[in-house]
């Protein structure tokens, strides 16, 4: 199993959420978070005068898979989260020991 | 004079409205603090009510309005409210209850030293804020009281301040700005982004500011008459002046903000209120425009250009959009509006150096004095928390609170 983590933008969630449910995964969590790459901060403004936050909201949707079907999630994310700007976001893929479900106690694919 | 139940109604309105400013300016604040030290900005402002709430009635209201002493400050004839009952004064607000003027006069005591606090949010030291207050009230606001409407020498001199543009304004924006020279800048200014934690806050704040306006000014009449009219119509009208002014400073720099649009009314609001009662309405368009200007340049030059900390502005906005104010009523008073008064307009020009006058000695006593006072607490209690409780926020290190709670919803 794959441990799939996308950090996208904000206003793609929605679409993220039904590419992968169209391929079915329903089960995802989304965390907001703020972080910086390539793309530059917001520049805001104080009374008079403006300051700049260099680190912007994301959000980071967290989803387990099988491994066959980790490239397709990923294929799917990527078609769903992209505009081609800076600010898109990442993918991270990473092994997953074991799953359980809390409660029937289910472990591993049956799991997922 | 016998009590005119129309005067009475209006001054207790007006007191209960001019009380209402001060939890408005905790939140015109606490909005503008970071989020680890919203409550404590809260509380500064809000602590005023207790504090000052208990000495004016033991023996500020006395200092402030008892019989002159040398026309620098009231003796201790109505300590503890002695003979401020229903009756009304021989010399104050001649048709209402002398304990309605007391109070209102007390409401204006409260918020002065409330707006001072907003230079040194985020980094001075609870207990010894507190200290600060009780000596700032008796030592200083007292006697500038007394100098302007307690029948001291500044009202002898013939400066005119309708509602508290040199007591309230002046003085709290320089000893905002003397206090926060002591203090020190926070930690992280001016490279680290220091964000209003909520900037709705900010809004309501200022809305209710507004709203408590219209007593603190048209309450000034003392009276249910035409002079509160016209006072209520300078003040809605320079406050809207200013504030589309400062939103299009802000537009012109970069994007309408809301944080100038309210803060530019706040200055107008500063502006009109030594000149309410003597002023005509397209005069308070002039005031309201002009404050914009001056207190937007003023807090550029006082945070991007000397770095200062200042951190809500209380000196651009109360100590420039104040002595504003008070030139301003020098130049625009007209005896057309009311009798009291007259400036350059009618022709006297003598009336702008009574008003610098007034200016510079209530600034020059509140700077000199606020800075002995605080320096006096620094070198006993210490004015500033400890780095750590710097860092942590004044919430939860000076009051074991925090703003927002946890995970559970």
């Amino acid at each position: 199993m794959k441990k799939v983590e996308a950090i996208i933008r904000e206003e793609k969630l929605e679409a993220v959420k039904k590419s992968l449910e169209d391929i079915g995964y329903m089960g995802i969590t989304v965390t907001e978070v703020s972080g910086r790459g390539h793309q530059k901060g917001l520049v805001l403004q104080w009374r008079a005068g403006e300051y700049r936050v260099d680190l912007l909201p994301k959000l980071k949707i967290e989803v387990v898979v099988v491994d066959e079907d980790a490239k397709k999630v990923t294929a799917s994310i990527m078609t769903a989260a992209r505009t081609g700007e800076m600010g898109d976001g990442k993918i991270f893929i990473s092994p997953v020991e074991n799953v359980i479900r809390i409660r029937t106690g289910e472990e591993g694919i049956d799991a997922v | 004079m016998p009590i005119n139940s129309g005067d009475t109604a209006w001054l207790l309105v007006s007191a209960a409205m001019v009380l209402f400013m001060t939890p408005g300016l905790a939140f015109f604040y606490g909005g503008m603090a970071r989020r680890k030290n919203l409550l404590s900005t809260l509380m500064m402002s809000f602590v005023m009510i207790g504090i000052v709430g208990i000495i004016w009635v033991l023996y500020g209201y006395s200092l402030g309005f008892g019989p002159d002493l040398g026309g620098f400050v009231g003796n201790l004839g109505f300590l503890g409210m002695k003979g401020v009952g229903p009756l009304p004064s021989a010399v104050y607000a001649t048709t209402v209850p002398q304990s309605a003027f007391a109070m209102y006069q007390g409401m204006f005591a409260i918020i002065t030293v409330a707006l001072i606090t907003g230079s040194v949010v985020e980094r001075i030291k609870f207990s010894s804020l507190i200290v600060f207050a009780v000596a700032w009230m008796t030592l200083i606001y007292t006697p500038v009281a007394h100098w302007v409407w307690g029948g001291g020498w500044l009202a002898k001199l013939g400066a005119l301040d309708f509602a508290g543009g040199t007591v309230v304004h002046i003085n709290a924006g320089v000893s905002a700005l003397a206090l926060a020279m002591l203090l020190g800048k926070r930690k992280g200014f001016p490279h680290e982004p220091m964000e209003p934690n909520n900037i709705p806050l900010v809004v309501l704040g200022a809305g209710i500011l507004w709203f408590g306006w219209f007593g603190f000014n048209a309450g000034s009449a003392l009276a249910a008459n035409g002079l509160a009219s016209s006072a209520f119509l300078n003040t809605n009208t320079a406050a809207a002046a200013a504030s589309l002014t400062w939103m299009f400073l802000s537009w012109r720099q970069r994007k309408p903000a809301v944080l100038g649009a309210v803060t530019g009314a706040v200055a107008g609001l500063v502006a009109i209120t030594p000149a309410a009662g003597y002023v005509t309405p397209m005069a308070a368009i002039a005031i309201g425009i002009v404050v914009s200007f001056i207190s937007f340049y003023s807090l550029i030059l006082i945070k991007s250009k000397i770095k200062f900390d200042d951190a809500l502005d209380v000196f651009a906005c109360h100590g420039m959009g104040g002595i504003w104010g008070a030139i301003a009523t020098g130049i625009f008073a007209t005896t057309a509006i009311n009798s009291a008064g007259s400036g350059a307009v009618d022709g006297n020009w003598i009336q702008i150096l009574k008003q610098l006058a007034a200016v510079a000695a209530v600034a020059g006593f509140a700077f000199i004095g606020t800075l002995v006072i605080g320096k006096i607490i620094d070198k006993t209690l210490g004015l500033r928390v400890k780095p750590v409780d710097e860092i942590v926020g004044l919430d939860i290190s000076q009051h074991g609170e925090r703003a927002y709670g946890g995970l559970m919803r």
